[in-house]
């Protein structure tokens, strides 16, 4: 088997990827370690998204309920029976959870599964709907699981949320798992599976004429995006250690559409480098809340400028970039080449995604 | 329960879905014509009532020249998010349009924030909606059938301004096909203009009748009676006016009664709104009066 120039140079740009991690693990303080951990997680955030609205055109905005499962179910597996026993002094844990804690892995892949549980369970009725109505019912079902953590407290603790969860989520967890979410959903798209989803993106009836099964296809797209969304949220319990039902707002789902839509429907890495974007942005603004002073000028700090600026570059960034950065593009090695050599010719080899639009 | 705190629950059912009908209108006439959900309006609502809040605290205006002035002030807030932030994406896919409307969301309330403050403000009735009405043994203040009246006058004159006069007709040409309008000699972006007008001036009013039942105001207090009443919108059909207020009564109504009958559920009052909408939708896809539209292939 002949090995080709752009595997190799994946590859070898991985085993880098790989050393920068570990370097940064051992060097950077656990607040910049926060921050690129963060990245990670909202990529994988933004992949997903991409994949059931960029790829398969279904308007999903059950994003921050799928995220919930996931953080809820990984939190509850890792804590210890001592942390579980402080936090639930309002009303005792059910006894079945009380004791049990299993291994990070493991309570990655429950979080995962159960997510997926849970989305093909919305996506079940939520089949017979299209556009505007899918979008309302989905964000009306991430709604419904917020009300129920919030109501189900002998096992999420309610509103008081669960407080120190074991931080396990480090640099290798979270982008080996940007990494593996990568991986599959590119390699799901690129088979007739994805092809498929394609196709009932740009017009369901066709696509069912042509033999596609609706059901079965946008089930499984639900699946897996609520797999790797669940699998996200149980890296974000293990790394902020706390949760409450109020993370989970609908909020979160718009952050996420924001996301992707900054980084183009339909390219994957656009998400992942959108994601990254968004989350440093944040906190390079973070200064201008601070009091500072220019000259004689005293500016006295204040709170949630930040977001306002935030706000008006997002609206500055869909009036004017309407394509997102990547638009339907992805990364290629082909095209960087191209680049470096001034050559201004698109490949049809690069743009095999760019029919849309 | 007594026949009394029945009555007393009913009215206040009402009056909260006659505000929901209030905010729903603006979502559904928005929807019927752009086909976009516009999610700044909730936020709209909330400016409505921080802009008749600041005109009585701090320009000392009577609240019969404040609270006009607010609705007035609100709705042109309306028509520049329309002018700056929509206009120029409609020939863009509808994501595009729907992340405008979620950043113009994100900025109303993040300078909300900046400039009225985080903190709750306690909103000041006029005097004359604080009076206790008896009814049988049911008692009332003055401010819910104060809100009830109000909301049906102005549902009358949108009524009458959409049946019975030509913007009306030019809008439900709008909402039919936009084109083809454009070719009948309609000045369709003027018409846009205008609808978004009037659904902001029902928000403000809203925002203002909310402050009055509600009187806590806060930068993020248009959040969840916005999703209330596009759900109340989806419910009635969206694009239907009629509907919407349908939608908007039976939803005030509905989340009332179920805490008033079962107190044991009263944890999960905001999920009701979710699980009527989604039950609903899985019977009948298009809400009550929504029409069903042939699929064109």
């Amino acid at each position: 088997m002949k090995i080709s120039r752009n595997t190799l140079l994946t590859l070898g740009a991985l085993i880098i990827f790989a050393g920068f991690l570990y370097v940064a693990q051992n060097m950077f303080n656990t607040y910049i370690l926060r921050i690129i951990n963060l990245c990670a997680i909202y990529s994988i955030f933004a992949i997903t998204f991409n994949l059931i609205y960029g790829y398969t055109g279904q308007f999903s905005l059950g994003h921050a309920g799928f995220a919930a499962v996931g953080a809820y179910v990984a939190a509850l597996l890792t804590m210890s029976a001592q942390q579980k026993e402080a936090n639930f002094f309002l009303t005792p844990i059910v006894p079945a959870l009380a004791t049990m804690q299993w291994p990070f892995l493991f309570a990655i892949i429950a979080a995962g599964l159960l997510a997926a549980l849970v989305g093909s369970l919305i996506a079940w009725p939520a089949l017979r709907l299209r556009g505007d109505y899918l979008a309302i019912a989905t964000l009306g079902f991430s709604e419904i699981i917020r009300v129920l953590l919030v109501n189900m407290q002998p096992v999420t603790n309610g509103a008081l949320g669960l407080k120190g969860i074991p931080p396990y989520t480090n640099l290798f967890w979270s982008w080996g798992c940007v990494v593996i979410t990568l991986f599959v959903i590119k390699r799901l798209t690129n088979t007739s599976y994805g092809r498929a989803l394609r196709a009932i993106r740009d017009d369901e009836v066709a696509a069912e004429a042509l033999g596609v099964q609706l059901a079965r296809h946008k089930l499984m797209a639900f699946a897996v995006s609520a797999f790797f969304v669940g699998v996200a949220g149980a890296l974000m319990a293990n790394l902020i250690s706390t949760i409450d039902p109020k993370v989970f707002l609908f909020f979160l789902t718009y952050q996420i559409v924001g996301i992707t839509v900054m980084g183009g429907m339909g390219s994957l890495t656009g998400s992942t480098i959108a994601a990254c974007l968004y989350t440093i942005f944040l906190e390079v603004l973070r200064p201008i809340e601070s009091p500072f002073t220019i000259g004689n000028l005293h500016v006295p700090g204040v709170p949630g400028m930040r977001m306002v600026l935030f706000s008006i570059l997002l609206l500055i960034v869909i009036l004017f970039y309407r394509h997102g950065l990547m638009g339907t593009r992805e990364f290629s090695w082909d095209r960087l080449f191209e680049f470096f050599r001034g050559k201004k010719k698109a490949s049809p080899l690069t743009n095999s995604e760019g029919e849309q639009e | 329960m007594t026949f009394d705190q029945f009555i007393q629950n009913l009215a206040n059912g009402i009056s909260l879905g006659s505000l929901y009908a209030l905010i729903a209108i603006g979502y559904t006439m928005v929807y019927g014509i752009l086909r976009l959900i516009n999610f700044a309006h909730g936020d709209i609502v909330m400016l409505g009532a921080y802009v008749a809040f600041y005109g009585v605290v701090m320009f000392m205006l009577p609240w019969w020249v404040a609270f006009p002035l607010a609705i007035i002030l609100t709705a042109g807030i309306g028509v520049i998010i329309e002018r700056a932030a929509y206009r120029p994406l409609r020939s863009f896919p509808r994501i595009n349009l729907f992340t405008s409307a979620v950043a113009v969301s994100f900025l109303l309330e993040n300078l909300g924030n900046v400039i009225f403050g985080g903190r709750p403000k306690a909103f000041e009735r006029p005097a004359f909606m604080d009076i206790a009405l008896q009814i049988g043994e049911a008692s009332v203040l003055s401010y819910t059938p104060i809100i009830i009246v109000t909301a049906a006058i102005l549902f009358a004159i949108l009524i009458y301004i959409v049946n019975r006069t030509k913007v009306g007709m030019a809008m439900r040409a709008l909402s039919k096909d936009i084109e083809t309008t454009g070719l009948m000699g309609i000045n369709t972006d003027r018409i846009i203009m205008f609808s978004f007008m009037l659904g902001s001036a029902l928000a403000a009013a809203g925002g203002i009748l909310w402050a009055i039942k509600f009187p806590q105001i806060n930068p993020l207090m248009g959040v969840m009676p916005g999703l209330k009443a596009f759900i109340a919108a989806v419910l009635g059909g969206i694009g239907n006016i009629t509907g919407a207020m349908l939608g908007g009564f039976l939803l005030g109504v509905v989340e009332i009664m179920i805490v008033a009958f079962f107190p044991d559920l009263s944890g999960y009052r905001d999920a009701f709104a979710y699980v009527i909408l989604i039950l609903l939708l899985l019977f009948r896809p298009t809400g009550i009066m929504g029409e069903v539209q042939a699929e064109k292939v």
